[in-house]
């Protein structure tokens, strides 16, 4: 399958990533030939073959509800490049 | 050298509880080796300080009756994208520069609860993305056996700290062959546990249905110790199994009469090295002379295995590295005009090209359009080689393949082709996107003298027979003993 510089485009926006034009020129060649050798699976008839997600039989784990302290907010927020006293802050998004 | 550095974790764990070497000395010890071998960079980050107090309480415990098992007081390493408490956990990526998590991945509290001495963090692929610990933001690990050679990854680190006597043992992850590839390339014992075994609380993501932690470590004795204190039900990780767990290093027995080891001859076809062949089907031998049965059958999914394994891999990782964004933690990158384009600048030059070519790949097989032809294709494939481990554990109790097609490459061979790269996880990835236990252990050296691994694959908790098989192996064989000690030129 043929990937173009516009497909790169379309995913790098879904992925919130920005390549420089090199880097994009570069990565398009790279998928294109990793994409060509994924299209092997073709050859294998699958028709009426379940996806199969996990390959243990557990599903829908519950418990109840119970009330415990979440973490530290001061302790959390300390790993953000930036913060106040009581958020994360990011450049200002609605005026 | 210190001498105490050539015993296993369990040999050192019983000095210490007779009294004979304190766990202060062990870490002072390992300490030395590591500032000895800091040229192989296995370490990303070493808390000295820490692990000098931390080996002097548990000693105390120790002392006390406080602490018995047969691991307390024993130095390890852990990887880099285990979270340990106020202690930097990167995954050896610049988008998490200075993170330290606040809080201790299950297993770690587990390990800790028992007396272990963490020396620091260990070096890997970024994101555990890499078959060679070459993707690191902190540069590449050098295999202790030949500087000029990549270590495996992307446990790459953790298997070279083990091999070069730095640590008595380590703990990696394992998404589709990076604690079992690495262990062979330096020649030491590594094993992935059944998915489920092991909590993934506290294991940064990277492909969830298939990220298991586990053990690399001098021989399967020392990993049956470590998992037995790691397993176990966790209600913190909706996929771990509740089963029970304990009692494998009690069950090494080295009896392996009547026990069926199969070998897929697909498995030993075009593309396997000659050396590492006859060294791996060797490993039959040795079994069947302790009265194992040796059966032979093929294993038709083989070319569909890697395919299948990188769609799903990618997949979940561009969902799960979507959380890594300059804003919760990490680095943040400078410059940026609006919220996306804060996003879009800290992904860019936070992420390394194989992550992001991982996280690209991902969203395309994910997206609108393409999710039938590869995504559910690859979930459907999935199915089949599973079916193909039923058929083939319906024939055998454990199968024996190599672990990877050759040694050790040259530093810098690899990342030039990365379609090549991910070729040589062909006889790993299968094991994660089937969910059993796999075990990879030292089985001889190539003309070039690098170590050469056998692969032992069980069903589905057959922790016990695989490390059993392996115990056996090791009973008869010193290649797990050899070291390169001495080998390097420094």
């Amino acid at each position: 399958m043929k990937i173009t510089t516009e497909m790169v485009d379309y995913i790098s926006v879904l992925s919130r990533l920005k390549l420089p034009q090199e880097e994009k020129e570069k990565m398009t060649g790279e998928l294109e030939q990793i994409i060509a050798y994924m299209d092997t699976l073709n050859a294998l008839d699958t028709s009426g073959v379940e996806p199969m997600s996990h390959v243990f039989p557990v599903k829908n784990v519950l418990r109840e509800d119970q009330v415990v302290p979440s973490f530290d907010r001061a302790e959390l927020l300390k790993n953000a490049p930036k913060a106040d006293e009581e958020a994360f802050l990011v450049p200002k998004t609605v005026e | 050298m210190n001498e105490i550095l050539n015993l296993t974790a369990l040999q050192l764990g019983e000095a210490i509880r007779k009294g004979e070497v304190s766990p202060v000395e062990a870490a002072r010890a390992a300490l030395e080796r590591i500032e000895a071998t800091k040229s192989d960079n296995a370490f990303v980050a070493l808390t000295a300080q820490a692990a000098l107090q931390r080996a002097e309480e548990v000693g105390k415990k120790i002392a006390a009756g406080e602490l018995t098992g047969p691991l307390a007081g024993v130095p390890l390493g852990i990887k880099d994208n285990i979270c340990t408490r106020g202690v930097s956990t990167t995954c050896a990526s610049k988008i998490l520069t200075g993170f330290e998590p606040p809080y201790d991945a299950t297993l770690v509290e587990k390990l800790n609860a028992l007396g272990a001495v963490s020396l620091g963090k260990l070096n890997m692929d970024e994101f555990a993305m890499g078959s060679t610990t070459e993707t690191s933001f902190y540069g590449p690990t050098h295999n202790p056996w030949d500087a000029g050679r990549v270590p495996g990854g992307s446990s790459g680190g953790a298997a070279a700290a083990v091999a070069a006597r730095s640590c008595w043992y380590a703990i990696g992850s394992d998404t589709g062959g990076s604690i079992r590839q690495p262990a062979a390339y330096c020649g030491v014992t590594g094993i992935k546990p059944t998915y489920g075994t092991v909590s993934r609380y506290g294991l940064i993501a990277y492909a969830s249905s298939l990220d298991q932690m586990g053990p690399l470590a001098r021989d399967a004795a020392d990993c049956a110790a470590v998992l037995d204190a790691v397993m176990g039900k966790d209600p913190r990780d909706g996929t771990s199994l509740d089963v029970p767990a304990g009692n494998l290093l009690a069950g090494l027995t080295g009896d392996v009469r009547g026990m069926k080891i199969g070998i897929p001859a697909d498995c030993f076809g075009d593309g396997l090295d000659p050396e590492v062949k006859k060294s791996v089907l060797a490993v039959a031998d040795v079994l069947r002379a302790r009265g194992a049965e040796i059966v032979e059958f093929t294993f038709p999914v083989m070319e569909y295995v890697v395919p299948t394994y990188y769609i799903i891999a990618a997949a979940e990782a561009s969902s799960n590295l979507s959380r890594f964004d300059g804003v919760k933690y990490g680095w943040r990158a400078e410059g940026y005009e609006d919220l996306t384009d804060l996003y879009n600048r800290t992904r860019t030059e936070g992420f390394g090209s194989e992550v992001k070519r991982r996280i690209l790949l991902g969203t395309f097989v994910l997206s609108s359009g393409y999710y039938d032809a590869y995504y559910k294709k690859a979930l459907q494939v999935k199915g089949l080689i599973k079916n193909a481990f039923d058929d083939a554990f319906g024939k055998c109790d454990l199968m024996l393949t190599p672990v990877a097609p050759t040694t050790a490459p040259k530093m810098g061979e690899s990342l030039s082709d990365p379609l090549q790269m991910y070729l040589s996880d062909i006889y790993t990835v299968s094991v994660n996107l089937a969910g059993l236990p796999g075990l990879s252990m030292p089985c001889g050296f190539d003309s070039k003298g690098m170590p050469i691994g056998a692969q032992l694959i069980g069903p589905a908790l057959g922790e016990a027979k695989v490390l059993n098989a392996a115990h056996a192996f090791q009973l008869d064989t010193d290649y797990h003993k050899q070291s390169p000690v001495g080998k390097e030129a420094r």
